[in-house]
């Protein structure tokens, strides 16, 4: 068989489109986690610059009152200004000064302010504090302004380069953990702005979701795979409409959302409640589809077993199929309940989309979620922002690796427990 | 009176009347044989007098919220008699206690009409979507003729304010959105079909079982990344990675176009093509595989000629049901595609989707009697039925293929 | 399975003792394997068989469920490479070419060696189609009415040119099940083998159906080497000139089949033959 070369020839051939088009698939995949991790892993640490801070009993509580009621409504951003100035005593004029104030964030007034309150006796004293930098203070110490640069493309004048490395050398900068990231809400200043508010609303959103979904799904499977009539039309009809509904697109749940529980029912706009709602509609046939496969898969001579012991079909269910089950319907559970935290077209539609400072107290408090901040952040052209942008999707990738680990775990569990 | 105080004081009712029913039972069962066992007297008790009780409460709620205001009682009033039906329900029940009871058979029943209940929210939603879409874009329809909207070209939500401010005219041809959606999901298809489907084939006709171990998580780790972060993607490496090789050849590519948010949903969509090839393939009967196998062909001409004829319908399903997904996706377009409408094939330039659109025209204010705002709805409806077509018609092809090889 | 305690200790002594009892050489040798081993993960499934395959003789398998008959046969053509966990070991010579070699070509090896299965497997496509499946791949044929040519022959040959031969163009799947496994045993006669391999051929047909097989075994062993595996020992008996016994992994007995059948020299072979177990 003379063509027998060029047959071999073809199957090599054939055989590396397959590599290669894994290998596509896997150099994509690990260019959307290196950029994502290279972007965002500077976002965990934030930078401080330490004031010496004279408490000056003249600015704080003039007529020595000790009352915060007082103390509260004194000029701490003079305070902070003054520090600056006893640091860098040779700045002189306007321009110059107020550059200089710019070096540290403007949330160092309501730093100095929280130490007073939370200790009236430190008025009089001098003290060191450690006060958040300015976020292009930031993004230079992270070296993502490159300090060669010509003096016009970047963002940090040589003036403002000069009194930044003076603190470097007298080791009165530093970067520390960002706490900030994960204590407070949104901000229109990068350094201040947090995730907190996008957390609890994706947490309390989801906890709504499971709440919802996760007892009517189970049921739904259990009835019918269990419980149904065969060849009856309406059970027929409730398959077809949980089949399509797991392929109906995200946004148009959001329309649901928008005209029934908004308008219709007069809900709150942007609260958790009904986003978890929204999600739940979402996420409730991607429950029911797993929960049906691993009912099915449960051997039948479980169930009969136990019908022959004089066992109802309710107690051979619940009893003995039920529980082999288990396993395999959390999987399927745990994987939507991660699809629900990844979601954001719907929530964007009820309004969870929105410049949020405050922490949500409960349900129905205003809030956003996870990926809805990354898509507002995302749009923001700051460099303080992409970081962040970046940093939150680590985090929610975090979440969505334990969740699916989990959901592996598990399914690992129930292919033993069937076997 | 507070509702949750009402509820909080029937379901502690519920709770002692369990433990009453359970007492009678059991002393019962000390002298003769029960036909259910004690649980089951004392669920019965509790479960049946809760649901009657808060029926009366709900039906009590619609009748003077919706038929007859004038009827309208105290809460306290309300409470009570609710209190009252409980008690009644429940010792009818407990009257009827005796040996040949058969209180599972009825615990049962409540349980599996419990069940089917759960199981019709599935069309409830369904409802709830067609509804809600329907009502609005019925409205929509009164303001702008579904003729204009369906084939009209010229895009332009805004609504003059003012007879000469421009870029607004209030014009909703939604053609532009289309074609904008259609070519995004070609390019996506382009992308994820054949990458998808070869690595299917390899994974699931040459790769050992080592490597499946290791590559399948892999790609279910790409398959489970919120579209969001595809679109970040889009945005920070993707789009200046064309910008920047369009400046090479000189080309001016806009920042937000076609090209980059395509590619990034054809990276999204890989793992879904190959995961429905990979179970449509592996349908395949090992028999047949032995029988080109057998006759001397070779791995490739037995996946050309055998296993992919017969595996056909099932992966055009696939395909369909992928396809569904990138014009249903959102937030990759959001990101990538841009706002504008313009009525193109060229993948260089920017275009807009009919999900961004719904995205752009419900994001901040709303006007309910604006066609601006309705006309989101409208493109719902359209989003809705085409994927349900899709959907339908692919999970068909998907399921009858199934049953071939069963 | 076992009809007393005796047989199963006797069995299972015997097991341990591998040693084939009969002449495993023939005069003219179309295949020889020598020594071989097969493991499914670490699980033997052939213990150190050694058997010659003559030329033109059709060597039957028998032997109870489980025993490894399928797995020795697919040795014969490599067809135990696409299940992942199965090793062969040994040697088997086809044209003094030792075909375990990994530098052997499978693909010519199994045009060489031909395979007909336990279910007949026609290629959801047309009659026509099927058969012209391995010559088309091999590129045997110049044109089209070379291919009809090749296409005619082995329909004949596998006795169902005049049975289909208004409706080549139906589905493979659409005649009936001894009609699907004659147009696979046309299929693999279609690249000129030169060894057949039958697994249980009949296994899935009613009896006339297979006596057909069986007329067709009978005609092609004229031109081809054709070892089968079956369950029906009268099929073995009418069909073939040699048997090879297989107990538990192990070649129990090889000999021309009239003595296997009258004049067992094995206690195990007999047990089987007289319907002890099986
Ligand atoms: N793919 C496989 N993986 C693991 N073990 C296998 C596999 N195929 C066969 N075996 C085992 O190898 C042994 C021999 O199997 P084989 O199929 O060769 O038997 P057989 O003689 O053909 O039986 P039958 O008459 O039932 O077809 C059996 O114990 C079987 O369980
Ligand atoms: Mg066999």
């Amino acid at each position: 068989m003379n063509n027998l070369k060029s047959r071999l020839a073809k199957e090599k051939r054939f055989k590396a489109y397959g590599i290669i088009s894994i290998i596509t698939a896997l150099t994509l995949l690990t260019i959307l986690f290196v950029s994502i991790f290279s972007q965002g892993y500077t976002a965990f640490q934030e930078t401080r610059i330490q004031l010496p801070v004279y408490f000056d009993q003249e600015i704080l509580d003039p007529n020595k009152t000790s009352d915060w009621d007082n103390i509260k409504k004194a000029n701490f951003n003079g305070l902070v200004k003054q520090s600056l100035r006893n640091l860098f005593p040779e700045v002189s004029g306007r321009s110059n000064k107020r550059k200089l104030y710019k070096i540290v964030s403007s949330s160092a007034e309501y730093q100095i302010r929280n130490i007073v309150n939370n200790d009236l006796s430190i008025i009089g004293s001098k003290q060191n504090i450690w006060v958040l930098a300015d976020d292009d203070v930031d993004m230079l110490i992270k070296g993502n302004i490159n300090r060669n640069l010509p003096e016009n493309e970047r963002r940090i004048d040589d003036q403002e380069l000069m009194w930044i490395e003076y603190l470097e050398s007298e080791n009165l900068i530093k970067k520390v953990f960002n706490k900030t990231l994960f204590t407070s809400g949104d901000s229109s200043e990068s350094e201040q702005s947090g995730i907190l508010v996008a957390l609890l609303g994706s947490f309390y959103a989801l906890l709504i979701t499971l709440a919802l979904s996760f007892p009517i799904g189970i049921a739904t499977a259990v009835y019918l795979e269990e419980f149904a009539p065969k060849d009856n039309k309406f059970v027929d009809f409730i398959e077809v409409n949980i089949n399509n509904l797991a392929a109906v697109p995200s946004i148009i749940f959001g329309l649901l959302g928008l005209a029934i529980f908004l308008n219709f029912f007069e809900m709150p706009r942007s609260a958790p409640l009904v986003g978890g709602m929204v999600l739940s509609l979402m996420t409730l046939p991607r429950i029911i589809i797993p929960a049906r496969a691993a009912l099915k898969s449960v051997p039948p001579s479980i169930r009969e077993g136990a019908l022959g012991l004089g066992a109802s079909n309710v107690q051979a269910v619940f009893n003995h199929v039920l529980p082999i089950a288990t396993p395999g319907m959390l999987t399927g559970t745990i994987i939507g309940m991660a699809q629900a935290l990844g979601e954001s077209a719907p929530l964007l539609i009820i309004g969870m989309v929105a410049f949020i400072v405050d922490v949500p107290q409960g349900f129905t408090d205003p809030a956003t979620a996870l990926p809805v901040q990354i898509y507002l952040w995302a749009d923001t052209p700051e460099r303080g922002f992409v970081e962040r942008t970046a940093a939150v999707i680590m985090v929610l990738l975090i979440f969505l690796i334990l969740m699916n680990s989990l959901a592996i775990y598990l399914r690992k569990k129930f292919e033993k427990n069937i076997t | 009176m507070n509702i949750t105080i009402i509820l909080i004081t029937l379901v502690l009712l519920a709770a002692s009347s369990y433990y009453v029913g359970l007492k009678k039972s059991i002393s019962i069962q000390k002298s003769d044989k029960l036909h259910s066992a004690p649980i089951y007297h004392g669920s019965l008790l509790a479960i049946y007098s809760l649901i009657v009780s808060l029926l009366f409460i709900l039906i009590w709620h619609l009748f003077e919220n919706y038929l007859y205001p004038e009827f309208s009682l105290s809460r306290n009033l309300i409470f009570f008699l609710s209190l009252l039906v409980f008690l009644i329900t429940a010792l009818s029940v407990f009257l009827k206690i005796e040996k040949n009871f058969r209180a599972r058979e009825k615990v049962e029943n409540i349980i599996e009409i419990f069940l089917l209940i759960c199981s019709t929210v599935a069309i409830l939603i369904t409802i709830g979507i067609l509804l809600s879409v329907i009502f609005e874009a019925t409205r929509f329809f009164s303001m702008v003729p579904i003729t204009d909207f369906l084939f009209g070209t010229h895009w332009s939500p805004q609504i003059p304010i003012r007879e000469d401010q421009v870029g607004s005219s209030g014009a909703f041809g939604a053609i532009p959105l289309f074609t904008g959606t259609f070519l995004i999901a070609f390019i996506a298809m382009i992308i994820a079909g054949p990458i998808g489907l070869m690595s299917a084939i390899y994974m699931s006709e040459y790769a050992t079982k080592k490597t499946r171990d290791i590559i399948k998580p892999l790609t279910e780790i790409l398959a489970g990344i919120p579209t969001v972060v595809y679109g970040f993607f889009a945005v920070i490496v993707v789009a200046p990675f064309i910008r920047s090789s369009g400046e090479y050849f000189g080309l001016n590519i806009a920042s937000e176009s076609a090209l980059a948010a395509g590619l990034v949903m054809g990276i999204m969509i890989i793992p879904f093509v190959s995961s429905i090839s990979d179970d449509v393939i592996n349908a395949v009967p090992q028999n047949l595989k032995d029988g080109s196998l057998g006759v001397g062909a070779t791995k490739s001409e037995t996946i050309l000629k055998v296993i992919i004829p017969a595996a056909l319908p099932g992966i055009i399903g696939g395909l369909l049901l992928a396809i569904s997904r990138a014009i249903g996706e959102t937030m990759i377009v959001v990101m990538a595609a841009g706002m504008s409408a313009n009525l193109t094939a060229n993948p260089l330039e920017a275009v807009t989707t009919v999900t961004v659109q719904i995205l752009v025209l419900l994001v901040g204010d709303q006007e309910f009697d604006s066609p601006k705002t309705l006309a989101a709805f409208a493109l719902g409806l359209v989003l809705f039925f085409m994927t349900l077509i899709l959907n339908y018609v692919a999970l068909n092809i998907v399921r009858k293929y199934r049953e071939q090889y069963e | 399975m076992f009809d007393n305690e005796e047989l199963i200790k006797e069995t299972k002594s015997q097991a341990l003792n591998s040693e084939t009892v009969g002449d495993i050489h023939v005069d003219d040798p179309r295949i020889i394997a020598k020594n071989i081993n097969v493991f499914y993960g670490d699980k033997p499934a052939i213990n150190n068989a050694s058997i010659d395959i003559g030329k033109n003789e059709v060597l039957a398998m028998i032997g109870p469920s489980g025993c490894g008959k399928s797995t020795f046969l697919r040795c014969l053509n490599r067809m135990n490479d696409t299940i992942d966990t199965c090793r062969v070991e040994g040697e088997l010579f086809l044209d003094n070419e030792n075909i375990l070699d990994k530098k052997t070509d499978v693909v010519s090896l199994r045009a060489k060696v031909g395979m007909v299965f336990q279910k007949p497997n026609p290629f959801p496509k047309s009659i026509y189609d099927n058969v012209a499946y391995g010559p088309k791949i091999h590129g045997m044929a110049k044109n089209k009415i070379e291919l009809d040519e090749i296409v005619f022959k082995s329909l004949d040959k596998a006795g169902l040119f005049e049975e289909v031969k208004d409706r080549l163009d139906a589905p493979g799947t659409s005649i009936s099940g001894g009609q699907q496994q004659r147009l696979c045993i046309a299929r693999t006669i279609a690249v000129s083998p030169e060894v057949i391999l039958m697994d249980e051929p009949c296994s899935a047909l009613d009896p006339i159906a297979t006596a057909k097989i069986e007329e067709l075994i009978y005609d092609l062993k004229k031109n081809f080497t054709i070892v089968i595996v079956t369950h029906a020992m009268q099929q073995a008996a009418r069909v073939s000139q040699r048997t090879a016994y297989f107990h538990l992994g192990n070649l129990v007995e090889v000999g021309p089949t009239s003595k296997i059948f009258t004049t067992p020299q094995h206690k195990l072979t007999e047990s089987y033959i007289t319907g002890r177990f099986g």
